[in-house]
């Protein structure tokens, strides 16, 4: 199993117990989780993330057979191209972008061509729906969620983008695969961090129709706790019991 | 015997809903119950659930049809399901009779939406028959009432503090930590008001939510729940191991020791609560009846 939606680093709205590298390794070891791709918080917020990549590039070096690092990047930012090209040369599966927090609306041909010149060098885009409840933000965090109109946009801005999609619920999946074709569908990747399992069964009903292999494992950590996407997959009805997820090594492959 | 774990603070659906896969969901509940290990869902059913009339204002006709649902559910399956009897203090006539005909037929508390401010004195003779008859009332809270929200008229921890004030002898149970606002405020709000314990249901699954609500208020004064996601409340469960903070004998208390505290023995049949709590910053035990 991969996490493929861990972060390192504090939160700027509320405290966060120990967002460290060596705690999210323990807590890998405590979840039978194999491995995960981390991101650095604080980048999000930064306006230049540049210094944020190189701080995760250097705080996962002691934990570099398990913890890859996926930095982030601002289409907006001059020399945006140079950080990719320092994303692929350090390892990166993926690198995440926040569109929403950087007032890039759906649509922007900047974020299409970060998209487009990320699945070129075979890397995914990491987008965050949300970092925590809107009921519970903090008043000045105002940017809102990420809109189901963004990923579409993403979704069809070329052939090999491939993009995994963090922190959405079932009406925000449902509006998007449904709103693709199937060959732009099958250039999104969900992970179920937000995904209600019982009674209302939302995980289940998204199993049973858009397919478990659109969907690959992420907890959030450290916002959310990481034994949520285990007990998600564990109290599945009987018939998705065994149900297959993508493996997020081979989002490329097909 | 398998040691009790009692989900203060669950619901089912009913066929006045309006939703076909009333049935589905409610075994859905059950199926996870089983693999979770619950023991005891002590649950409400709010109306139609804003089919007939709003969730959180249901017309007094709703209220009952789903108590009656709710009745129906605790004879069918017994020590398994208790009830928590819901009214609308805006029908005080109604809230009371609710209340008398519910607790005849075994409910072990009330449980009040968001039809009034909490600290409305509307809620009083709710609460005055509440410290008559030694129930629980469980509020529906959002953590930190920053404005209105639709289609409720919502309450905060600081709201319900105030209610309690007003009723040192009831026991109010503050809902779902996790069910959406900021929980830091609620447990600063309800610190000091012993009688108010906290349940840790609802969506949220923040990382330092289980450790503050037990460094704030003691674990004697949370109860175990999951409200409408099961999975959130398993991961709770798990997590509650890992707080630091919380040794097997405070796991045992959210489990269920002060669930069967606050609502009564019948929510653990076969078990002992200890007659006589560990004392931390208050923790309620439910008075015999008078």
């Amino acid at each position: 199993m991969i996490d493929v939606n861990a972060l390192i680093g504090p939160y700027p709205f509320r405290y966060v117990p120990h967002p460290d590298p060596d705690v999210l390794a323990r807590v890998l070891d405590r979840e039978e989780i194999a491995s995960a791709w981390v991101g650095h918080l604080p980048s999000a917020f930064y306006r230049d993330a540049t210094q944020g990549n190189a701080q995760l590039y250097s705080a996962l070096v002691p934990h570099a057979k398990r913890l890859r690092p996926v930095p982030t990047i601002r289409p907006d930012w001059p020399d945006w191209p140079g950080s990719l090209a320092a994303a692929r040369e350090a390892g990166a599966p993926s690198v995440r972008a926040y569109p929403q927090l950087w007032q890039l609306g759906p649509g922007d041909s900047r974020m299409s061509e970060l998209a487009i010149a990320c699945g070129e060098a075979k890397l995914a885009v990491t987008l965050t729906v949300r970092f925590e409840d809107l009921r519970q933000r903090h008043p000045m965090d105002v940017a809102g969620d990420l809109q189901p109109s963004a990923v579409r946009a993403l979704a069809r801005a070329g052939q090999d983008v491939r993009l995994i999609v963090t922190a959405a619920g079932r009406e925000f999946i449902e509006e998007v695969h449904w709103g693709l074709t199937p060959a732009e569908q099958k250039r999104v990747f969900w992970d179920f961090s937000w995904v209600w399992g019982p009674p209302e069964d939302h995980l289940a009903k998204l199993f049973a129709t858009i397919g478990s292999h659109r969907f690959v494992f992420g907890t959030h950590w450290p916002l959310r706790l990481a034994q949520n996407a285990r007990a998600s997959l564990e109290l599945l009805p009987r018939e998705h019991a065994r149900a297959k997820l993508a493996d997020p090594d081979k989002l490329f492959a097909g | 015997m398998t040691e009790p774990l009692v989900d203060a603070h669950a619901h089912f659906l009913w066929e006045g809903c309006g939703r076909s896969d009333w049935r589905e969901v409610n075994s859905a509940r059950l199926r996870a119950g089983e693999a979770i290990g619950i023991t005891c869902h002590v649950a409400s059913i709010l109306g139609t659930f804003g089919y007939a009339s709003p969730t959180y204002f249901p017309a007094p006709d709703d209220v009952t049809a789903g108590n009656n649902a709710m009745l129906a559910l605790c004879r069918k399956h017994r020590a398994l399901v208790r009830m928590l009897v819901c009214v609308n203090p805006n029908h005080t006539a109604h809230a009371k009779k609710e209340i008398a005909r519910c607790l005849e037929h075994g409910a072990v508390g009330i449980k009040l939406a968001a039809s009034r401010r909490a600290d409305d004195p509307m809620l009083d003779p709710v609460c005055e028959l509440a410290a008559r008859h030694s129930l629980p009332v469980l509020h529906h809270v959002w953590q930190h009432r920053r404005r209105e929200w639709p289609n409720q008229e919502v309450s905060d921890g600081a709201d319900l503090a105030r209610l309690a004030r007003r009723h040192p002898t009831v026991t109010f149970i503050l809902a779902h930590i996790g069910g959406g606002g900021d929980y830091q405020h609620s447990y600063a709000a309800i610190r000091d008001v012993p009688n108010i314990v906290a349940d840790t249901s609802g969506s949220g699954v923040d990382r330092g939510m289980l450790d503050a609500a037990v460094g704030a208020l003691g674990s004697q004064r949370l109860l175990w729940g999951s409200d409408i996601t099961m999975e959130t409340g398993l991961a709770k469960l798990r997590a509650l191991e890992h707080t630091g903070l919380s040794s097997a004998e405070d796991i045992r208390d959210i489990r269920w020791r002060n669930a069967a505290r606050v609502f009564g023995p019948s929510v653990a049949r076969g078990f002992q609560a200890g007659a006589k709590p560990r004392r931390t910053r208050g923790s309620p035990t439910r008075r015999p009846k008078r």
